[in-house]
């Protein structure tokens, strides 16, 4: 088994009107609930706007902090699902859902190393 | 046959099914390529001597196997990545469904899995399956050496670090991965269509061998057919001066029997197993063109209908400008004219050229040679520039 990390790719700019959202959340819903009926969840979590975040950088003995997200650009990471899946066929399955689900682009990456079981 | 050449012979042959095989037992690409070449090395220092084993391809497979395990006992740092390699075929990886079939189908299918960009599908298929040699590759597309080095590098670390597996896939995805991997082939022989004889070839050999393997899958046996039935072509495609022929104006007695005999037989067992697709389709027109003794003879009414088919299958504006020429050879260049004037292939040079040639036989000569020019400004293929650029200047002496 290995980890999978699949990561929602959302575009900057205002969030879809509510009842489009509550139709996704409700379709994230059921794709949670399919990942854990299968052993296939790990994690799972949606982030707030690049604004929101701050950046550390170590620099000779001393710790720098900024306002605001590493790179600005014009997708950010919406969420992430961390899932667990035999190989690469079984996590693009996986990707395949989420990306019907949210409606967004999903890039799905290898962790290093085994995962347990 | 001298020693290293036969050497060389059961490379080529054996390559692919050696390095498939090794896959299998050792799970990692890297380490079976290292055997096989170890093994193949050994082969050149014994064979000469000791003359050529019964049966070549198992004395390698056996040997670069004695290699491989002999190198993991020595190298413990390689135990580790063994170990892990051989996590691939834990219990936890989901049974194969079907039938266990030949090793070298799984590995196609890890060449052309979609995860990996076409350029990496087409140069690892070439490497693994066909047994070329990086060089080979890199000057066969025209792309320096470190590049596809590179190129290899990476895919292979994409299949062991994100774990493309090495199985045949499932039934139900079946159809679409093996459109790839028939988009791969058919891919390297159009690379090699440019005049690039080993391409070409080698296209043929991958085409031979998915047909060896998957004989009950039409479509393997529609693009196989196709190459042959295009190849047996080929001695009539060029004059000595290396000037383009085209197919209504081609010496039929040049073209090669024996590939069409086997084109079209592939073609009557597509029509027996009666599920059609865009490769069988394309391979019944070509075999509809090589049933005729002469150009004047082509039964264009069966083309065009084989082109409805087509068009009803998998619809594509280069699939209606084709169609349209057939059209024109039945109804005539001015209802052709009205079909192609309404694609949208600005960017082709096949549009231009089609268009030209209509034109002209429209008698809107004016209209003809802008669309040469516009076909000529198009058009990479230097043999194929210098035929349209021979049509533009027939126009003008025909205008005087």
């Amino acid at each position: 088994m290995k980890h999978y990390l699949l990561s929602v790719m959302q575009p900057v700019g205002e969030p879809p009107e509510p009842e489009v959202l509550e139709g996704i959340m409700h379709n994230l819903e059921v794709f949670h609930a399919e990942l854990k009926e299968a052993g296939a969840w790990v994690f799972a979590g949606g982030l707030h706007a690049p604004e929101t975040a701050t950046v550390l950088r170590a620099d000779k003995g001393d710790v720098l902090i900024t306002d605001g997200p590493y790179t600005e650009s014009k997708e950010y990471l919406g969420g992430i699902c961390l899932i667990k899946a035999p190989d690469l066929d079984a996590a693009l399955e996986w990707g395949r859902k989420a990306t019907v689900a949210t409606t967004l682009p999903i890039e799905v990456r290898p962790f290093m190393g085994e995962a347990e079981g | 046959m001298t020693a290293k050449a036969g050497i060389e012979a059961v490379f080529r042959a054996e390559y692919g099914r050696a390095v498939a095989v090794l896959v299998r037992f050792l799970g990692d690409i890297d380490l079976a390529e290292e055997a096989v070449q170890d093994a193949f090395a050994t082969a050149v220092r014994k064979w000469p001597e000791a003359g050529t084993p019964p049966s070549p391809a198992g004395w390698i497979i056996t040997t670069a196997r004695n290699r491989a395990v002999d190198r993991l006992r020595r190298e413990s740092s390689r135990e580790a990545r063994h170990t892990e390699a051989a996590q691939l075929y834990a219990p936890d990886a989901p049974p194969e469904e079907g039938p266990v079939r030949d090793d070298r189908l799984r590995l196609i299918f890890t060449c052309c899995h979609p995860a990996l960009a076409t350029q990496a599908q087409v140069a690892l298929t070439l490497r693994l399956l066909g047994g070329l040699t990086t060089p080979q590759i890199a000057r066969a597309f025209l792309v320096p050496e470190p590049t596809m080095a590179q190129r290899l590098v990476r895919a292979k670390a994409k299949i062991r670090d994100a774990r493309i597996p090495y199985r045949v896939p499932r039934d139900a995805d079946l159809p679409e991965r093996v459109r790839g991997v028939l988009a791969v082939v058919y891919l390297v022989f159009n690379e090699g269509y440019g005049g690039k004889e080993d391409l070409r070839a080698e296209a043929v050999r991958l085409g031979r061998l998915l047909a060896e393997l998957m004989p009950d899958e039409p479509e393997v046996l529609g693009l196989l057919a196709l190459m042959l039935l295009i190849e047996a072509r080929r001695p009539a495609r060029e004059t000595p001066d290396g000037d383009l022929v085209l197919l209504s104006d081609q010496d039929r007695h040049l073209w090669d029997r024996d590939l069409i005999t086997e084109g079209q037989s592939l073609v009557r067992r597509c029509l027996r197993l009666d599920r059609p697709g865009p490769y069988q389709i394309q391979a019944a027109i070509n075999a509809v063109h090589s049933d005729a003794p002469t150009a004047a003879a082509t039964d264009w009414g069966q083309i065009l209908a084989l082109y409805d088919q087509l068009m009803a299958l998998a619809p594509s504006p280069v699939v209606a400008l084709n169609r349209a020429v057939a059209v024109a050879e039945t109804e005539g260049p001015r209802t052709a004219l009205a079909l192609v004037d309404a694609l949208d292939l600005d960017g082709y040079h096949a549009f231009h050229a089609v268009r030209a040639e209509l034109l002209r036989r429209t008698g809107r000569t004016t209209e003809a040679a802008a669309a040469y020019e516009a076909a000529v400004a198009l058009t990479e293929n230097p043999a194929e520039r210098a035929h349209l650029e021979r049509r533009r200047t027939e126009l003008r002496v025909e205008q005087t």
